[in-house]
């Protein structure tokens, strides 16, 4: 499981919205192939029976009441500041769906 | 300031000078009269905390023209508390890296020695010390990008416990590993910081108020033996082995202990980093701010990519799944070690600073530099590196001390200790 394609690559670009080009594949492969056969190292520990860990200081879910703190809320132009492609105060953004055609 | 305009452009430190909010602020602490515990303390900040109107990039070109509307929390604590900001530091993109190499804006040059690395990722906040241009900085620190820094610029630092310090305002890389601390010249300027940027600000729920522990009248420092090994560069040996004999000599008894995962860290380590990395930059599309995901570089689109992969259908149980159970493990162990001896030492790398270059085309051996770092990452306690002399050609070296989670009041006054012993007296390498 530890030998990487090139069909895997591109399908794990694909998932993680990257397109690459043909040098980058060529550059890549061998080096994530060294990495995912180093990571698969963890094979030979024995995991049965131990519980999965995401946090370390004991937390569970944190809650807070849902309301709106304004001072500690970004005015419309903050907010969209970091894009010039806006539209009435909107992010615009490219279509996801199309016009009808059998229209 | 003259340092920095002397000397930026051979060592890359600064990404962005914020020369006239620098002296803006310095009029208003002049005329302040408040006993501020920062008062005038010139800072530079690891380029991945946001500051409101100053540009931030993480050091990648996605954000290469962000200028954020707020401030991190650690950033406004330290400007409430009177830092100046001179402005912000280089690192490698996205806080990936332990050389500074992986920056889209060029490496930043160890002052001390030009042909070596700083260390990464914290690269431009170590050598803004060492070069000096600031008395303290900021860094991040996922797998050792606080403490590697300091190893190699002749500096103190702080990886604190995992939810000590809020992350409010810090670009996420691995949001179960991150933690945010300071880089000083001495251990009491680090421990000042560190006092005004802990605790919660109600945007981390991560963040864990902890009352600090009492200071121990005596200690116990564990030496873990899978941390001495083959490998291991012989000038840290000695240097270690000195750092022992000095602590003894305070009265500070030493035991072996064990903490059998060691060899395994960096494989669980390169599992839930990656995963968490490809989940964090999945919000870089372009459309808010930043430019699109062809902008990422190298390490950003390996990182993402190997993340993508553990996580993919088929392998998360063999990956992923994993490398939480081991994750597990590592926890126990520590804990475990924490229940027979008060603090434990380690290297902070296995070798003194390493040329630029060096590691570049081989992404595992760069991994690999981390090796002892990943310990205290993956089980959340504190580390504190310390700077313990120079090697044969002139290269900083230190050790780290490693306490249970909120323990940084003992690792400090630990590392006084040793540096009262010592005789210790700051250094740095730019007059």
């Amino acid at each position: 499981m530890s030998k990487l394609t090139k069909d895997e690559v591109l399908h794990i670009a694909k998932l993680a919205q990257l397109t690459l080009s043909d040098s980058e594949i060529k550059k890549f492969l061998p080096q994530l192939t060294s990495v995912v056969e180093y990571i698969g190292q963890l094979k030979e520990v024995n995991t049965e029976g131990v519980e999965p860990t995401a946090q370390v200081t004991g937390l569970t879910n944190v809650f807070r009441q849902d309301e709106v703190d304004s001072a500690n809320t970004l005015s419309v132009d903050d907010a969209t500041g970091g894009s010039d492609k806006l539209y009435n105060g909107y992010f615009k953004v490219g279509a996801i769906l199309a016009d009808r055609s059998d229209k | 300031m003259e340092r920095i305009n002397k000397y930026n452009k051979e060592y890359n430190i600064f990404l962005t000078v914020s020369e006239e909010d620098a002296y803006k602020k310095a009029k208003e602490i002049d005329k302040s009269e408040k006993k501020l515990p920062l008062a005038g303390v010139v800072t530079g900040y690891k380029d991945i905390f946001l500051t409101k109107g100053i540009r931030t990039t993480a050091g990648s070109k996605v954000l290469e023209g962000y200028i954020p509307p707020y401030s991190a929390t650690a950033v406004k604590r330290i400007e409430e508390a009177g830092g100046i900001i001179l402005g912000k530091l280089n690192c490698d993109a996205w806080a990936h890296g332990s050389s500074g190499e992986n920056s889209d804006f060029g490496p930043t040059k160890n002052p001390w020695n030009r042909g070596c690395t700083p260390g990464g990722s914290s690269s431009g906040s170590g050598a803004a010390l060492s070069a000096n241009m600031c008395l303290v900085t900021t860094g991040t620190d996922t797998c050792g990008s606080i403490r590697l820094p300091a190893n190699y610029g002749y500096l103190v630092s702080l990886k604190p416990t995992y939810g000590a310090v809020s992350r409010y305002g810090v670009i996420a890389m691995a949001s179960s590993l991150d933690s945010v601390g300071p880089l000083g010249h001495t251990v009491g300027d680090v421990e000042t910081v560190f006092n005004v940027i802990k605790g919660g600000d109600g945007h981390d729920s991560t963040v864990v108020d902890h009352e600090a522990q009492a200071i121990k009248s005596k200690y116990k420092i564990g030496i873990p033996k899978e941390f001495f090994v083959d490998g291991i560069d012989p000038e840290i040996q000695k240097t270690i082995d000195e750092a022992v004999k000095i602590f003894k000599s305070e009265g500070v008894e030493f035991k072996e202990v064990s903490l059998p995962s060691t060899k395994y860290a960096i494989s669980c380590y390169y599992i839930i980093q990656p995963a968490e990395v490809s989940s964090n930059l999945g919000r870089f599309d372009g459309i808010r701010y930043g430019n699109s995901r062809e902008a990422f570089g190298d390490e950003a689109k390996r990182r993402i990519m190997l993340g993508t992969y553990v996580l993919s259908s088929g392998y998360y149980e063999a990956y992923y799944l994993t490398a939480m159970k081991v994750r597990t493990k590592i926890c126990q162990e520590t804990e475990k070690v924490f229940g027979e001896v008060d603090a434990m030492i380690a290297p902070v790398a296995p070798t003194p600073p390493f040329n630029l270059g060096e590691k570049t085309s081989d992404p595992l051996s760069m991994y690999l530099t981390d090796i002892y770092a990943a310990t205290a990452n993956l089980s959340g306690i504190p580390s504190l590196a310390i700077p313990s002399g120079f090697s044969k050609k002139g290269l900083p070296l230190g050790f780290q001390l490693m306490g249970p989670r909120f323990s940084e009041n003992n690792l400090f006054d630990l590392g006084k200790k040793y540096h009262d012993a010592i005789s210790f007296e700051p250094k740095v390498a730019l007059k």
